[in-house]
């Protein structure tokens, strides 16, 4: 009971309790006064009476709704009405599949401008001036290129995810102790296989810092440009909630988005522990 | 006379020196090494010791002068020339073994994985990590991983070893007992061995002949003192030979007094000089003198013919 673990996760269930009671207290009291005028705003929602005046549900209502959402996470009753298991996959394979293309792209060519200081040099100013821009400013140029909403999507995830990674692998590569490329040269080794059997390995910690980074951006970009494509994914779904104004819907999938992000760091956190290693 | 195993001949490094001018390091350095010979060099920090070692493993480029060894230029590292650095540089994300067969498949790449692990478990087992294999090199200690460094570099039986003081950085304890190790495994594999060191006794009791370098910058291998004492040697008893004590006083005079000033023969080569011949330094031990005589004859006979 008195481990520094258990009091901080006792503290956590506190705090939560805590919040969550401020927040159904909160919403509890501003649906009182019911009887005021409906603005014009609730009258075009068609609501009359309490029942249909917009609030935010409380903790309650969301939790019931998430459970209900979570019972039956595949369900398809077409474009408007998917589970919101469908929805994450959608968004979870094209981070996967942008993120996977731009690690293609990024390790090979960080692993050429960390260990040849002309492509350094060449390359570096291209790098510092795409790397501020934000993802979705590619958005229409991908759209009118690519021609393809998913696609697009797909892009924006590689535009935003390349540049941790490749800026990582090339600072890893470049710093790479001389002592173990000393190692490798003087066990003749060629380019190749220095680079696979020394340099990968002495890198990988800084590598997979980049790519650490990388999954988080590319989580936090998927839910906007899914928004701005439509059609599926988690994105899509809050905005769609929010047009539906099912705000309980709306809150449920911003705690999913969490989730799913948290999970993401946390697998290349256990693979960021696999390639380190203590000097 | 036969061509030498290693020729090294009037080498030299010159540095910018950061105020638009040079600085060499050292100059017309000329040497050679027999085959199977273990010659140590010492001389004062800043004499570009390294710099020499790392020329002759080719991980360094000199500015003027060349390396031969068995009759070809060495330009670019080579699995014929083992290296084993102060800071062990061993690969911290393989274990012990791993270290190892990393070197021994780059040396035989045909070889099957039983073979390399076979043969690289030999050597392990020659510096005493039998144990301790499937350690990783933050599990070990600074003896241990300087073991590693040291059986690696001799599993790939390299036919210049260079040692770049593999000790320094090792307790006195611990150095002792890897200098034994080092004896032992070079009385077996007799390998040509080349070593800095700042330690006169280490060099007494590995070496054949020791080079002396003078201070730089412009530093020369100044002397080359030939170690005539009998082997096996060992650190329990080496002290009660005296030509020991011949030798040691000779380094250490040439250390304190002598290094800022001493230059090679008129050729640039490396004055030889055995000090069991000549007459003794510290004049408080006359009776080691006398005691020694017998052997001088015997090795001034070797000194003529060398």
């Amino acid at each position: 009971m008195n481990s520094l673990a258990m009091r901080g996760s006792l503290l956590s269930l506190v705090f939560l309790v805590v919040m969550l009671g401020l927040w159904e207290l909160a919403t509890a009291t501003s649906g009182g006064g019911g009887t005021a005028e409906l603005s014009e705003y609730e009258l075009l929602m068609g609501g009359a009476g309490d029942e249909g005046v917009a609030r935010v549900p409380p903790p309650s209502a969301v939790i019931s709704h998430a459970i209900a959402e979570l019972a039956n996470p595949f369900y398809d009753n077409g474009p408007n009405d998917k589970g919101i298991g469908i929805q994450l996959a959608y968004s979870i394979y094209r981070v996967i599949t942008g993120y996977s293309m731009a690690l293609a792209v990024a390790l090979p060519l960080g692993f050429v401008i960390g260990m040849s200081p002309l492509m350094y040099k060449a390359l570096n100013p291209y790098i510092q001036v795409l790397r501020p821009i934000s993802p979705l400013a590619w958005m229409p140029l991908a759209l009118f290129i690519i021609q393809d909403s998913e696609r697009s999507a797909i892009f924006v995830i590689f535009i935003c995810s390349i540049w941790p990674m490749l800026l990582n692998t090339a600072f890893g590569v470049a710093n790479v102790r001389q002592d173990w490329i000393n190692v490798a040269r003087t066990h003749e080794l060629g380019p190749l296989r220095t680079a696979v059997t020394v340099i990968l390995p002495a890198a990988a910690p800084t590598i997979l810092t980049g790519m650490r980074i990388s999954i988080g951006i590319a989580w936090l970009v998927i839910v906007a440009a899914e928004m701005l494509v439509g059609g599926t994914g988690i994105g899509y779904y809050v905005w769609n909630e929010w047009n539906n104004l099912d705000l309980a819907s709306v809150i449920f999938s911003i705690l999913m988005i969490g989730v799913v992000g948290m999970l993401l760091d946390m697998a290349l956190g256990r693979a960021q522990r696999l390639v380190e290693f203590k000097e | 006379m036969s061509k030498p195993f290693l020729e090294v001949d009037n080498l030299a490094k010159v540095f910018a020196d950061g105020q638009g001018g040079e600085l060499t390091v050292f100059d017309e350095v000329s040497f050679a090494l027999n085959k199977g010979e273990f010659v140590c060099i010492i001389g004062h920090s800043g004499c570009g010791k390294s710099t020499i070692l790392n020329v002759l493993a080719g991980l360094d480029e000199a500015s003027k002068g060349n390396v031969i060894m068995n009759g070809k230029e060495v330009s670019g590292p080579s699995l014929e020339r083992g290296v084993v650095f102060q800071n062990y540089s061993l690969l911290p994300w393989m274990t012990a073994l791993k270290n190892i067969m990393f070197g021994v498949r780059a040396r035989w790449p045909g070889w099957s994985r039983e073979q390399v692990r076979t043969h690289s478990e030999r050597y392990l087992t020659m510096v005493g990590l039998d144990k301790a294999m499937h350690r990783k090199p933050s599990q070990l200690s600074g003896g241990m991983r300087q073991r590693v460094s040291i059986a690696r570099a001799f599993a790939t039986q390299p036919e210049l070893l260079l040692l770049d003081e593999p000790f320094g950085a090792l307790d006195a304890l611990t150095r002792g007992v890897i200098q034994d190790e080092l004896v032992k495994i070079w009385s077996e594999t007799q390998q040509t061995v080349f070593m800095i060191t700042h330690d006169v006794d280490e060099a007494i009791l590995l070496s054949d002949r020791i080079f002396l370098m003078s201070n730089g910058p412009h530093a020369r291998i100044a002397e080359s003192v030939k170690v005539n004492i009998n082997r096996p040697r060992s650190r329990a008893t080496i002290f009660q030979d005296p030509a020991y004590h011949r030798v040691r006083d000779y380094l250490v005079d040439f250390l304190v007094n002598r290094s800022g000033t001493a230059t090679p023969d008129t050729q640039g080569k490396p004055r030889v000089v055995d000090p069991t011949l000549l007459p003794p330094v510290s004049p408080q031990r006359p009776a080691e003198a006398s005691a020694c005589e017998e052997s001088n004859t015997e090795s001034a006979a070797r000194a003529v013919n060398a």
